[in-house]
């Protein structure tokens, strides 16, 4: 394993014939096999329950798979580690935190001290449109301010990975593009190597660089697409040609294992 | 919602009362008029009577409530953190809970005397469950989104409590605080009614004796009086450390002892 790893300079995750099984009645994931680049924009795009947050899960280390391994940085992951960042599908943003206490929150909990790192918040924030509210509490934010948070939480301790899981699935269409452009400038910017599950195949396209096509329980990778739009793409992408050519390559997918029905 | 029609309603009861109690003769040993009432009051608190009492009701009161909310927030943490700790411990608490503490009054009072010591903890055990099963409910309600941001953090447990369970806790445990507060009062009461030398709930049995009905209803409302002070001191608190949370009102002045 270790010299497979090797033999791919860009490689920063790796995962092998990964399963994973809930008891013995329910299989989540069955042997997924994916390499991640550095710096790639990879989106994970599937039907619920197809196992996709599960994955995401497993690479967060926050659960163990049940066969197969996953690997980032050239070593194995066996639980969480202090340069991933994760974005959940609602903000989890704590109620009794100002925004910018939010924030620096992986800061507080790996003890690296907050006066150095007040600075790179703000800048953060001010990133995100958020400078003036850094003194609010969470409930005085909207969603989409409050998942904008979210995103500069992941971000602010720099973490080499950005793990998100379907983090714009409880935003409005409007508030959702949006975010969508802003993700796509803040990776821009930053160059992080972003895992991002959907279950919008319209959102896959516009935000990857490549799109990994799951089917339905028990989930494995049935398609994979590389998407060359140049960038910084604009939301008009969505009306073009090749743009609907992806989307039906991967509904087409979908539909063929059942997971549009 | 008239502000006004609330106090007018209040008067027309007293003046129901008044004229009821007056014009129907009902002796004054069954059911004083207010105004006998406020009287009682004015000569108590005037001769200085009531003011030492009141004093050591309220420290009874106090120091039961510090004793019993620090024991059943530090059970309930033990409960609510370690499944080993409960599954040993949990059916005691229960059947302790089940018993209603007051009983265990005279007892109490065999056990630590006539003075304060015993009233103190009678309020402690009084006021202890409330808190404890509020302390268990509220770390335990940590939503799961939050612990797994948390871990994803590489947050040692001891982080996940500090910055996570308990803060989200404290709605719940000043729910229990409010509770416990009148708890204690009620356990301070009940300890002087079985046994003291002096509080509220002795003055109620002296004057009980004598007949003295206008008397009990002025320490009755006294009583009132401290059980919303108290309420209204850890309403106050609750205000400055959980700013971010609104109190629920179900959770105000509820429950039995």
């Amino acid at each position: 394993m270790e010299t497979e790893t090797e033999t791919h300079a860009r490689e920063l995750i790796a995962v092998r014939r990964l399963t994973k099984r809930y008891g013995t009645a329910v299989t989540a994931l069955e042997a997924i096999d994916l390499s991640i680049d550095d710096g790639e924009l990879i989106a994970i795009v599937g039907p619920s329950g197809c196992g996709k947050s599960t994955l995401l899960r497993i690479l967060a280390g926050l659960m163990p798979p049940s066969e197969g391994e996953a690997w980032l940085h050239g070593s194995r992951i066996e639980g969480p580690r202090r340069d991933i960042g994760v974005v959940f599908q609602t903000p989890v943003l704590f109620p009794w935190r100002t925004v910018l206490a939010n924030v620096l929150l992986p800061i507080d909990v790996q003890r690296l001290g907050r006066d150095k790192m007040q600075a790179a918040a703000m800048n953060l924030l001010k990133l995100v449109g958020l400078d003036g509210f850094e003194n609010h509490l969470p409930n005085q934010l909207s969603g989409g301010m409050q998942q904008r948070a979210a995103l500069v939480r992941a971000l602010i301790h720099d973490p080499s990975v950005l793990l998100m899981d379907e983090p714009f699935g409880a935003l409005d269409a409007m508030t959702r593009e949006q975010m969508n452009l802003e993700l796509q400038r803040i990776w821009m910017e930053r160059r992080k190597t972003v895992v991002f599950v959907t279950h919008s195949v319209g959102e896959a396209v516009f935000l990857a660089d490549r799109v990994v096509v799951m089917s339905p329980r028990p989930g494995r990778i049935i398609d994979t697409l590389e998407v060359d739009f140049p960038r910084p793409r604009p939301l008009s992408v969505m009306n073009t040609e090749a743009f609907g050519v992806h989307v039906s390559r991967i509904r087409q997918a979908l539909n063929a294992t059942g997971g549009l029905e | 919602m008239n502000p006004y029609l609330r106090l007018l309603l209040m008067v027309a009861i007293l003046a129901v009362w008044e004229g009821a109690a007056r014009l129907l003769h009902v002796p004054a040993y069954i059911l004083p008029p207010p105004t006998a009432v406020a009287m009682g009051l004015y000569r108590g608190i005037a001769s200085g009577l009531y003011v030492e009492h009141v004093w050591i009701t309220m420290l009874e009161t106090f120091l039961g409530f510090l004793l019993g909310a620090s024991a059943g927030f530090a059970l309930g943490t033990f409960v609510a953190l370690s499944r080993r700790f409960e599954y040993y411990l949990y059916p005691v608490i229960i059947m302790f809970q089940a018993m209603p503490k007051v009983a265990l009054a005279p007892l109490i009072i065999v056990w630590f005397g006539l003075d304060l010591t015993s009233k103190v903890v009678n309020a402690g055990l009084v006021c202890f469950f409330p808190l404890m099963v509020n302390t268990i409910v509220g770390l335990r309600s940590a939503d799961e989104d939050r612990v797994s941001l948390m871990r994803s953090l590489a947050a040692s447990p001891t982080q996940i409590f500090w910055m996570l369970r308990l803060p989200g806790a404290l709605p719940s445990i000043f729910a229990g605080l409010e509770i416990a507060m009148i708890f204690a009062l009620i356990g301070a009461i009940v300890a002087e009614f079985v046994g003291a030398q002096a509080g509220l709930g002795m003055l109620i049995q002296s004057m009980n004796f004598s007949m003295d009905v206008a008397g009990q209803f002025s320490v009755l409302f006294i009583l009132s009086l401290i059980g919303l002070s108290l309420n209204a001191i850890v309403l106050a608190i609750r205000r400055k450390v959980v700013f971010w949370d609104r109190p629920a009102p179900e959770n105000r002045l509820g429950g039995k002892p």
